[in-house]
């Protein structure tokens, strides 16, 4: 089963749930979708209105950027994946 | 609707003050950046502060972008020692520590946003700041003075 770590400031909407566990075989895009069914309150804070990730949102395949990836979202995960979300850290002074 | 007006505090280790201050006038006049490490089992405490390079692509004075790796490794290092990742602190070189418009519409549920004014290279102020998601505003938090020990 691949693994998807849900940042910390969002395991509020997950039950406090630092990690989840992905049970069907598939893709790094089925795998959030199966997190966000799961954890309907988390889902505004990862998918846009258009379904798609949400640009604040980056989403790592162990070390790597999900969206350098050849297939990007579309990549096919193995048991051994550990999904990563990353939130946009950023801000300013206006 | 509840009218209550919840006030939290934050308590802040003397040695991550001083990491946040420092780190601070290093930076001047570029805004710094670093995440905020501690528990939360009695009221949140911040006991470990860590600089990470400003990412911004551009104006570094009135910009700070946190790069994704870093992210990362912030996550597993709380792991890996048994800390919560609690927040954010960054500054405001010549502005004061109230958050931006940009560090609202950025902002994130549960974390602790550390904001430090800066004024002509010296510390003048630091606040802190946590959404109020229900009401898309920042609500400050009292930051209680730290202990100094020994
Ligand atoms: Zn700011």
């Amino acid at each position: 089963m691949a693994t998807i770590i849900i940042p910390t400031p969002l395991r509020k909407f997950t039950g406090n749930q630092s990690t989840f566990k992905v049970n069907e075989a598939g893709t790094i895009s089925e795998a959030i979708l199966s997190l966000t069914n799961q954890y309907t309150d988390l889902k505004k804070h990862v998918i846009d209105d258009q379904g798609k990730i949400r640009s604040f949102v980056r989403l790592y395949l162990g070390d790597e950027d999900v969206s350098a990836l050849d297939q990007k979202a579309d990549t096919r995960i193995k048991e051994s994946d550990v999904i990563s979300i990353v939130p946009a850290i950023a801000g300013g002074i206006y | 609707m509840s009218t209550h007006i919840k006030t939290s505090t934050l308590q802040l280790s003397a040695s991550g003050l001083e990491v946040v201050r420092k780190d601070a006038v290093k930076a001047y006049p570029d805004e710094c950046c670093g995440f905020l490490f501690g528990t939360e089992t009695e009221g949140r405490k911040i006991t470990l502060a860590v600089p990470v390079t400003n990412h911004k692509d551009g104006d570094k004075r009135r910009r700070f972008e946190i790069h994704p790796q870093d992210y990362l490794r912030a996550e597993r290092l709380a792991a890996e020692i048994g800390l919560d990742l609690l927040g954010v602190y960054h500054s405001h070189p010549e502005h004061p520590a109230l958050p931006s418009l940009t560090d609202l519409e950025m902002a994130l549920p549960y974390f602790s946003y550390v904001i430090v004014s800066v004024k002509s290279g010296k510390v003048v102020d630091e606040r802190s700041w946590k959404l109020n998601e229900s009401l898309g505003l920042f609500e400050e938090e009292f930051i209680m003075q730290p202990i100094h020990l020994s």
